[in-house]
């Protein structure tokens, strides 16, 4: 089958890339480790939210914003494949656009998902204590987040023209979608307007969801956070598709 | 024999630039066609939309017998392309770039690693086939991208200047290789270049592309015989240049600075008789007619022959400032 020997060779490449830029890896992982022992450690020492320890309470958070940030940014990365060229000889090989986003968005999500394994283990240091159900259940959870995230980012870099745009992402994609997302605060008794945005943005559930799996508290049932999941990752991964058959 | 590339009122407008205009093409399997011009003409955007990278504005164009609209996929199957800019994965080797690109056009298992040696036999890069493509050099990277192109033993070959920026040596290889390829596989070459020289010694025919027309096609031969002559300089300030007139074998006048430029059959020939008229001249010579010449002569301007890059952007800003 020769579409799917396709799809491995792009996700080879992905991968490829992925091990030889170590830096990109120890910076990713670097940023949510300050969070989780210096913002959470810190504030952890004076709060807790409800019974639970203020780094503890916002772990799983964090463990959310390392795929957010990973994910999307895999995706907006292909205007720089764009720039290098590389994209074109892609776009001129006999494959057809879905194929090419299904490897693009495995790539990106295996990316993503080697830094959330990584960032699993911490929760050894922190004394919290996976079972082997909790674990598969915060890894699909990081999983479908990373599908969609990866599929967001593409779409993004499918439609952006050049680099320049980058910085703007970060701000009015990536930071919002962390702090509305209550990765750092309990969402039960917010503001109203602060918890309309919280709700309707769909990370929101990922960091509910992998709070339950983790210490097992959350805001609501672990079905609901997956079916937004579930349908946060379709939607995105349709839209990705389509926007790759448009892309010139 | 059949018929490699056939264009059907190809055309492509930028705005309210017409990059490619109303092109009617037909290449034949196992030639080697260039197309000349300076930047800007619309080589690069025909290439592009042959390859089906670019959507046509109008018209359309088969490739090996398949529609760019209708069946590109199996139009990219059949094809292999070298770009302007070098497209090759730097963080990936050599190795691993052929081995990709194998995977993607679908190079049976069986024959990839053996299909890989060949073209990278072919353009000399087996020893550095386990370094990474950032360390590699600029001809490299162009042989290696080459070498690429022509991994899946594609009908057509696309070369869109492939030899611009290299050393003159490593352009020697690469016409090599290329020649090579045509006559041992019957391999259909389509190339852009602004090289006029290149083009004249390996080009079976060349069409001559300016403002997105074809202004002239044949074989470079023929086109320079259609000059009329060869073509002698003279550097002088006397000259009366109506005068040369009088010899009937002189097709062309041109007077450019202190230069006469006359174009002449045989001028050899009548070199005695041209230099009485002009009397005293700091400085005479004679040459062949080069494509240079068949250019200016169609389109009354020089090649523009600095650097690539740009294109169709270029030549926005300098009708734009130039009128």
């Amino acid at each position: 089958m020769s579409q799917a020997e396709a799809i491995y060779a792009l996700w080879l490449r992905e991968f490829k890339v992925f091990t030889r830029e170590k830096s990109r890896i120890v910076s990713s992982i670097f940023t949510p480790m300050l969070w989780i022992f210096v913002f959470g450690g810190g504030l952890g020492s004076a709060i807790n939210i409800g019974n639970v320890n203020y780094q503890i309470f916002i772990y799983p958070g964090i463990l959310v914003m390392s795929v957010l940030f990973s994910s999307v940014f895999f995706g907006v990365y292909v205007i720089w494949d764009r720039k290098i060229d590389i994209l074109k000889a892609i776009l001129v090989a006999p494959l057809s656009r879905t194929t090419i986003f299904v490897g693009k968005v495995l790539g990106g999500c295996t990316d993503s998902m080697i830094q959330a394994l990584i960032m699993l283990l911490v929760s050894f240091v922190l004394g919290i204590y996976l079972t082997v159900s909790s674990f598969l259940l915060a890894i699909t959870i990081l999983f479908l987040l990373a599908l969609s995230l990866v599929s967001t980012g593409l779409i993004i870099g499918s439609l952006m023209e050049s680099p320049e745009g980058f910085n703007m992402i970060i701000s009015f994609l990536i930071f919002p979608l962390f702090f509305f997302s209550g990765a750092l605060f309990p969402i039960d008794n917010l503001p109203i307007w602060l918890s309309f945005i919280t709700y309707i943005n769909p990370v929101t559930y990922g960091v509910d969801a992998l709070r339950m799996a983790i210490i097992g508290v959350s805001q609501f049932p672990l079905y609901v956070d997956l079916i937004v999941l579930t349908g946060f990752a379709v939607v995105m991964f349709t839209i990705g598709t389509r926007s790759f058959e448009r892309m010139k | 024999m059949d018929i490699a590339i056939k264009t059907i009122n190809l055309t492509k407008k930028f705005k309210d630039i017409t990059a490619v205009d109303d092109l009617n093409v037909e290449i034949k399997q196992g030639e080697i066609f260039g197309l000349l011009g300076p930047n800007g003409a619309g080589k690069t955007t025909t290439i592009s939309m042959l390859c089906t990278i670019l959507k046509p504005t109008a018209g359309s164009a088969q490739v090996n017998g398949y529609d760019i609209l209708k069946e590109p996929e199996k139009v990219r199957r059949s094809i292999g392309i070298v770009f302007q800019q070098p497209s090759v994965d730097d963080i990936l080797t050599g190795f691993e770039n052929l081995r990709l690109h194998a995977m993607w056009y679908g190079v049976p298992k069986e024959t990839r690693e053996k299909r890989i040696d060949e073209v990278l036999e072919l353009v000399g890069l087996q020893s550095r086939q386990k370094s990474l493509v950032k360390t590699y050099s600029g001809g490299m990277r162009r042989r290696l991208e080459l070498a690429r192109g022509l991994l899946h033993l594609p009908n057509v070959l696309f070369l869109d200047e492939p030899t611009l920026g290299l050393d003159p040596q490593t352009r020697e290889h690469i016409w090599e290789y290329i020649e090579k390829m045509s006559r041992e596989r019957e391999m259909t070459i389509v190339l852009t270049t602004h090289y006029m020289e290149e083009a004249d010694s390996l080009c079976d025919r060349v069409a001559i592309i300016d403002q997105g027309k074809i202004v002239v096609m044949d074989a470079p031969d023929s086109l320079k015989e259609k000059v009329g002559g060869d073509i002698v300089y003279l550097k002088t300030t006397a000259a009366d240049t109506n005068k040369f007139r009088e010899i009937k074998e002189v097709s062309k006048i041109e007077k450019k600075d202190d230069c006469i430029i006359l174009t002449v059959k045989n001028a050899g020939e009548h070199l005695q008789e041209i230099l009485e008229i002009s009397g005293k001249v700091e400085s005479v010579e004679v040459r062949s007619a080069s494509l240079e010449d068949v250019f200016i002569n169609y389109t009354g301007k020089e090649i523009r022959t600095e650097t690539g890059e740009g294109g169709i952007v270029q030549r926005i800003i300098k009708e734009r400032t130039v009128r």
